[in-house]
């Protein structure tokens, strides 16, 4: 996983509440491989492409300002609905690697963090406040600093921000979860013999 | 060894399930069972090139659901679709894992099929690549939709690292009355909170209308609980519970049967118990229920009219009920019983058990639908239930589409979609702009409001019928 420590970027402001993973990243793209040629063509592709093809012109990552965009200011409750981790992966692919909202998506807020995507809970009136600015400045930028946990807006205003610690060392050091889980092999061979005689019943004896 | 404070459901599932604790919070979270559907074929592929191995085969189970057409005798023809299907039945089969595959009459929504095989058991933890997991939680377990990346963990290690959500239990008091269902009451809570209303929560069903629901019903409510924006709902084992459970293929049997009861009556939370919110819900209160929006949340009973955005407070509100409004082609004011509908589909994880199927027949008998209308039911055994019975004589009679079993329009990857436009009454669980089709119209209904539509051509009161 590709780490995360500071960046300083040109963010876009996205003001509509409850953007679902679907529109993130539409259901008929989904089975083609991460990586894909042109995967980052499939971010908010129905809300950035016209029929043709053609760019709408009106939608924020098509506009000149924002088209170096490496941060996504939203609103509310952004990337709910579908599990598809392949919403961050777009994101990535087109070239986003923090996201700041007043509440995530559960599901999606898990999955950034597997991605090397950093999410960022802000209060909703200073996440409002931050996409004022940058509709006031478009191409402003702001410094995200994960060790610090402080973000910087583009008029200087310095957020503090929460992360879970335990997420914020593995984004800062990349670091494989699945290796780090089976260092605790032992534990989870434990737990499993306390399963197989407290609840027997757990696993399925028959075949059906 | 005796507990001091009383504790929650949750709190206990969770607590057994603790394999050790980390920083932060964190606990790494024993998992007892894995559902994986062609999804998971990624996951399962990137286990195998790092040459690991599914830690617990025996745990694990899979289906194809999502991407698999349901037309009757159709097969996947796209290539990639093909790739994962194909791959997942070579990884399964490689790896130990129990597959309903292609041709497997238990074959299914995996939703649908965890249950139905008994794998679905009270207070144990149980994930899938899928948001619609909480429906798992109907039978009293901790149930919750994951990533791609956790799925490849869970399969390495069996085990994920988590933090405790906040608890929020749901009280739904009273009688439903006629015409009013699961899918009605879900719907109104959705509305009620919102649909960012249970983010970081952990949400508990009760009250003595849950308690007097079916299980097809629990699984109706836990099954939208993502829509709220929890992770995970969940409903007390019981009676109902254990009556459904008992003697499916993959249920505890003999002396085991007997301990797990006596395990599962610790289940539910202690009298006293402590959540950090509750809502109450009265299910007297609850109609008939339509959406007209683009999130679960904007819902109305069909009484009422589609709001106008300007009497809105909220700037942002407004703006956002505007584009619904727009994407979906409704003017305010128009009572939502006047709005065309084009088709209907009744199915998906939400609504697509037998009692959901006999729910829609009961209005279609003797009816015709005027606009092209499908059935697919939840699972093959479903379908088979369902014909024993002759529901699919009554939908074809009436001139439905009876399909195979699959996620089919829900998700809209399967090449099964509305066209742009088109307004569908649907009995699944998303009305996002694109989900049935790019442009296509989601309205969110219950099975019987769905074959109601389908024979009037336009939303209709189910209780205004009769028959």
């Amino acid at each position: 996983m590709q780490p995360f420590t500071t960046l300083t970027a040109v963010a876009a402001p996205l003001d509509l509440p409850n953007v679902d993973t679907d529109r993130i990243i539409p259901a008929r793209f989904l089975a083609k491989p991460r990586g894909a040629p042109g995967y980052a063509r499939f971010l908010f592709h129905d809300v950035r492409f016209e029929a043709d093809g053609a760019e709408q012109p009106e939608f924020v990552l098509n506009r000149a300002a924002y088209r170096g965009a490496k941060i996504l200011v939203t609103a509310e409750n952004f990337g709910c609905g579908s599990s598809r981790e392949m919403a961050v992966w777009a994101l990535e692919a087109w070239g986003i690697r923090a996201v700041i909202a007043p509440s995530l998506g559960d599901i999606f807020h898990q999955n950034c963090f597997k991605n090397g995507l950093l999410p960022v809970i802000l209060p909703a009136a200073a996440a409002a406040g931050l996409r004022s600015q940058l509709h006031a400045r478009p191409g402003a930028t702001l410094t995200v600093d994960l060790e610090a946990q402080t973000l910087t807006a583009p008029d200087g205003a310095r957020h503090r921000f929460e992360v879970d610690p335990f997420r914020k060392q593995m984004l800062l050091t990349g670091q494989d979860e699945v290796a780090l889980t089976l260092g605790h092999e032992g534990a989870i061979a434990a737990f499993e013999r306390r399963l197989a005689s407290g609840a027997p019943w757990l696993v399925p004896q028959a075949g059906g | 060894m005796a507990s001091a404070a009383p504790r929650t459901m949750f709190e206990k599932i969770w607590a057994r399930h603790v394999v050790t604790e980390g920083p932060g919070g964190h606990v790494l979270l024993y998992v007892g069972r894995h559902l994986l559907h062609e999804g998971a074929t990624g996951a399962l592929g990137r286990l195998a090139a790092e040459g690991r191995r599914v830690r617990r085969p025996d745990l694990t189970f899979a289906t194809a659901d999502h991407f698999l057409p349901t037309a009757p005798g159709a097969v996947a023809t796209d290539p990639e679709i093909v790739g994962m299907v194909d791959g997942l039945a070579r990884h399964t089969g490689a790896q130990g894992i129990v597959y309903f595959g292609v041709g497997d009459p238990r074959r299914g929504i995996v939703h649908v099929i965890g249950p139905e095989q008994g794998l679905t058991l009270p207070g144990t933890t149980l994930v899938c690549g899928d948001s619609h997991t909480a429906t798992h939680g109907a039978f009293g377990a901790l149930a919750f939709g994951i990533g791609s990346t956790e799925v490849e963990h869970v399969l390495a290690t069996q085990t994920l690292w988590q933090t405790k959500p906040r608890a929020l239990r749901v009280a739904v008091e009273g009688r439903l009355g006629p015409g009013v269902t699961a899918k009605d009451v879900i719907l109104a809570l959705i509305a009620r909170i919102g649909a960012a209303g249970g983010v970081g929560h952990a949400i508990e069903y009760a009250g003595s209308t849950i308690r007097a629901m079916s299980m097809d019903e629990r699984m109706t409510v836990c099954n939208m609980s993502i829509e709220a924006g929890a992770r995970t709902g969940m409903v007390a084992p019981d009676e109902t519970t254990f009556a459904w459970l008992e003697g499916r293929p993959f249920a505890p049997r003999g002396e085991a049967w007997a301990r797990a009861l006596a395990d599962w009556a610790t289940v539910p939370s202690d009298p006293g118990a402590r959540f950090d919110r509750e809502v109450a819900l009265a299910a007297g209160d609850v109609a008939p229920t339509v959406t007209w929006g683009t999130s679960p949340q904007d819902a109305l009973p069909i009484t009422g009219r589609v709001p106008d955005p300007a009497a809105a407070g909220d700037p942002a509100r407004r703006a956002s009920m505007a584009r619904a409004l727009a994407y979906m082609g409704l003017r305010p004011g128009t009572p939502l019983g006047e709005i065309a509908v084009d088709r209907v589909f009744i199915g998906s994880c939400t609504n697509s058990r037998l009692e959901d199927l006999r729910a829609a027949a009961r209005v279609v008998r003797g009816r015709r639908a005027v606009v092209p209308a499908w059935v697919v039911p939840g699972s093959g055994l479903v379908k088979r239930a369902a014909e024993a019975e002759g529901l699919d004589r009554v939908f074809v009679e009436a001139g439905f589409e009876w399909r195979e079993a699959g996620c089919s329009m829900c998700v809209g990857m399967n090449g099964e979609t509305a066209r742009e436009g088109e307004r569908v009454a649907s009995t699944s669980n998303r009305n996002f702009e694109g989900r049935q089709g790019k442009g296509a119209r989601t309205h969110l209904v219950s099975p019987a409001m769905a074959a109601a539509a389908a024979v009037a051509g336009r939303f209709v009161d189910v209780r205004t019928l009769g028959g």
